[in-house]
C-alpha cells in the first residue's frame, strides 16, 4: 500500500518542493522535525535489534556451557538439582504438541464458524455473534487460564481419574479456545473478501450453496485462511500465563494426561527466583522460542504478501 | 457484503434432483457447519455466563475502591486499578509520540523504499514476539541493565516496545486516508511540511490516533506476563506522588491482570479472581465498543 503512495506523482512533486525548501535552509525547524520523525521511524528497527542482540548475548553462554546437543536434545530438566540437568527437549516437544493440538481442534471449528458467520447465518444473528467473538478475542489470556483451572482441570481429573487434572490436554483445550476468536475473525474477513461473482457463477452452474462455500469461496480465500492458521500457531506457541495455570509445569516428556512444561512456561516458572547458570539457561530457552517465532513470522509474512498481491 | 444473501437461490438441495453422493456431501457439510456454530456459541455463552456467575456476587463498590487489609479483613483491588491506570498513562506518554512519529515518517517523509520495508518488517516482527520474551527483555534490559529494578517505569518501558507496532500500524492506516489534496492545498498555500502535518494531516487523522490509543490500552490491560516480572505483584496501595518523581520511579505493584494471577495461583482465592475477571471483561467490552465507534467514525471520513 505504501508503495502506491510512493509512486503517486503529486506526492513526489510535493516531496521535491519541500526538500528544495529544506535545502535552502529557510526553515531550520523543518529539517529538525524531519530528523525527529526519522528517528521515530528508525526506533522500531532499533528495538528489534536490541531484543535480538540481548537474547543472543544472554542466551549463548548457557548453551555453550551445557553444550548445544545436551541442551536441545537432553530429555531431563532439573535446574535446581545438585547435579543440574538442562535438557529442553521435553519443553520443545510439549510446545510443538500443544500447538499442534490446539490447531487441530481450533482451526476446523474456527473455519466452519467463519463460514457460518460469513455465508450461512442470517445477517442479524451474525451481527449478534460477531461482537461476542470480538469480546472473547480481547479478554486477557489469564482469564482463560482461570476458567480452565476451575472448570477443565477438575473435569479432566474426574473423567480420566488422574491424580491432578493439570495436563497437556487441559492446556491444548485452553489454547484452542484462546485462538478460536482470532481464527474466526481472520477467516471471516478472508471469506467476505471473495468476489461475489465467483459464488454467483458457481451457483449458476448448478452447484449448491454448500458446494459453493467449500469448493469456490474457501479455495479463493485460502491464503487468508492460511494466514489465520499461522496467526493461531503464533499465538498458541507464545502463550505463557494461561497455560501456566493449567499445565502443571513439571518438565515431563509430553503425554496427554501428564503434567507438562512448555517453552514459555519454562521461562515463566523460574524467571522470578533463578540465578546463575539456571537463569542463563532461561535466556537460552528464550532464544530458542524467539527463533521459533521468527520462523513463524516469516511464513506469516509470505502468506500476507501473497494475499495482498492476489 | 451488503446483499450477499441474494446469491442464495433459496432452493433446498433436495429440490434440485442431486445425485445421492452430492446430497450426502451437502447434508454432511451443512451439519458440521451447524455443529461448529453451536459449539462456538455454547462456548461463548458458557464462558461469559460462568465468569459472571462466579464473579458478580463478590463485586461491590468497596471491593473496587478499597485497599486490602488483613487486620480489617477487607479485600480490595483499588490499588490494582490505580496501578493499571498508571501503567497505561506512563506507557502511552512514551509510545504515542514514538508511534505516531514513526507512522508520520513512513507515510509523509520516507522516500527510500528499502528503509520503509525494513521498518515495516521490524514492526511486524515486534507484533509477533510473544509477551514472555518481552518479559525476559524487560527484566534484562530495563530492570537490570538500566538498573530500574522492579518498577512501574521498567514495566511501562517494556510495554512501550510491545504496543509500538499497534500504534504505528493503526496511525499509518488513518494517515493514508487523509486525501492527498489536503496536503497539496496546504503546501500550495506556502506552508512548510511540518506545519502542513501539524495543522492538516494530524487533525484529520485524529480518529485513527485515538483508535490506536484504545487498542494499546486493550493490550496493556490484558498483559500479565511482562508486568508480573517487571512491575511485581504487590497488592498494597502505592503512593506514587508523595516524594514527587522519586517514588514514581521506585514504586511497584500489580495491575488487574496480575492481581487475578495472584488471587488464583498464589492465594487460591478463586471467587475474588473471578471478580477481577468480571472487571477485566467489562473493561474489554468498553474498549471494544470505543474502538468500534472510533473505527466507524474513521470509515465515514
Amino acid at each position: 500500500m505504501n508503495e502506491q503512495s510512493l509512486h503517486n506523482s503529486p506526492e513526489e512533486a510535493v516531496e521535491k518542493t519541500s526538500r528544495r525548501k529544506g535545502k535552502a535552509g529557510a526553515r531550520p525547524l523543518e529539517s529538525v522535525m524531519q530528523l525527529i520523525f526519522f528517528i521515530c521511524g528508525f526506533i522500531a528497527i532499533a528495538f528489534v535489534l536490541v531484543i535480538t542482540i540481548y537474547l543472543i548475548i544472554s542466551g549463548l553462554p548457557a548453551i555453550r556451557e551445557i553444550g548445544l546437543v545436551d541442551f536441545l536434545f537432553g530429555t531431563e530438566w532439573a535446574s535446581t538439582a545438585e547435579d543440574p540437568k538442562f535438557g529442553i527437549l521435553p519443553m520443545i516437544l510439549t510446545s510443538i504438541y500443544g500447538t499442534a493440538g490446539a490447531i487441530v481442534i481450533g482451526v476446523p471449528i474456527g473455519f466452519l464458524m467463519a463460514v457460518f458467520l460469513s455465508k450461512v447465518a442470517p445477517r442479524r444473528l451474525a451481527n449478534v455473534i460477531r461482537p461476542v467473538v470480538d469480546l472473547l478475542a480481547g479478554i486477557p489470556s489469564i482469564v482463560y487460564g482461570l476458567v480452565g483451572l476451575m472448570v477443565l482441570v477438575p473435569f479432566i481429573r474426574e473423567t480420566f481419574n488422574t491424580a491432578a487434572g493439570e495436563s497437556l490436554l487441559a492446556a491444548i483445550v485452553v489454547l484452542a479456545i484462546m485462538i478460536l476468536p482470532s481464527i474466526i475473525s481472520v477467516s471471516e474477513t478472508a471469506l467476505n473478501a471473495v468476489p461475489k461473482e465467483y459464488e454467483e457463477a458457481s451457483l449458476a452452474l448448478g452447484a449448491t450453496d454448500i458446494e459453493t462455500y467449500f469448493r469456490v469461496s474457501a479455495p479463493a480465500a485460502k491464503s487468508g485462511i492460511a494466514a489465520a492458521v499461522v496467526l493461531g500457531v503464533g499465538r498458541a506457541i507464545g502463550e505463557a500465563m494461561a497455560i501456566m495455570m493449567v499445565a502443571g509445569n513439571v518438565a515431563n516428556m509430553p503425554d496427554l494426561l501428564s503434567s507438562v512444561r512448555f517453552l514459555t512456561t519454562g521461562i515463566a516458572v523460574e524467571l522470578a527466583y533463578s540465578s546463575g547458570l539456571q537463569r542463563q539457561a532461561l535466556f537460552s530457552i528464550g532464544l530458542v522460542l524467539f527463533l521459533f517465532i521468527m520462523c513463524i513470522n516469516v511464513i506469516l509474512n509470505v502468506f500476507l504478501k501473497r494475499d495482498k498481491e492476489g | 457484503m451488503t446483499d450477499k444473501k441474494e446469491t442464495h437461490l433459496g432452493l433446498r438441495d433436495e429440490a434440485k434432483g442431486l445425485s445421492s453422493s452430492r446430497r450426502i456431501y451437502n447434508m454432511g457439510m451443512r451439519t458440521v457447519i451447524y455443529i461448529s456454530a453451536i459449539i462456538v456459541v455454547a462456548l461463548l455463552i458458557f464462558l461469559l455466563g460462568y465468569i459472571l456467575y462466579r464473579g458478580l456476587p463478590n463485586l461491590s463498590w468497596g471491593f473496587l475502591t478499597s485497599e486490602e487489609s488483613v487486620v480489617k479483613d477487607i479485600q480490595g483491588i483499588g490499588p490494582a486499578i490505580l496501578n493499571t491506570l498508571y501503567v497505561i498513562i506512563a506507557t502511552l506518554i512514551v509510545v504515542l509520540p514514538l508511534g505516531v512519529g514513526a507512522a508520520i515518517y513512513l507515510t509523509e517523509y520516507a522516500t527510500n523504499r528499502k528503509l520503509v520495508s525494513a521498518i515495516e518488517f521490524a514492526t511486524e516482527t515486534l507484533a509477533g514476539i510473544p509477551s514472555i520474551i518481552y518479559a525476559l527483555v524487560g527484566v534484562l534490559v530495563f530492570a537490570e541493565s538500566l538498573a530500574l529494578g522492579k518498577t512501574l517505569i521498567a514495566g511501562a518501558f517494556t510495554l512501550v516496545i510491545m504496543v509500538l507496532p499497534t500504534v504505528i500500524r493503526t496511525t499509518q492506516e488513518s494517515l493514508k486516508t487523509v486525501p492527498q489534496s489536503y496536503r497539496e492545498g496546504s503546501l500550495g498555500l506556502g506552508s512548510g511540511k511540518w506545519h502542513m502535518i501539524r495543522t492538516v494531516v494530524l487533525p484529520s487523522s485524529i480518529d485513527g490516533i485515538v483508535t490506536s490509543c484504545i487498542l494499546a490500552i486493550g493490550r496493556i490491560v490484558g498483559e500479565s506476563a511482562v508486568l508480573l516480572y517487571t512491575v511485581g505483584m504487590s497488592m498494597q496501595m502505592q503512593d506514587f506522588f508523595r516524594n514527587g518523581l522519586e517514588s514514581f520511579f521506585s514504586a511497584s505493584g500489580s495491575t488487574l491482570s496480575v492481581a487475578l494471577y495472584v488471587y488464583a495461583k498464589v492465594r487460591a482465592d478463586f471467587d475474588l479472581a473471578f471478580s477481577v475477571a468480571v472487571v477485566l471483561i467489562i473493561i474489554t467490552l468498553v474498549i471494544n465498543l470505543a474502538a468500534n465507534l472510533a473505527g466507524k467514525k474513521l470509515k465515514r471520513q
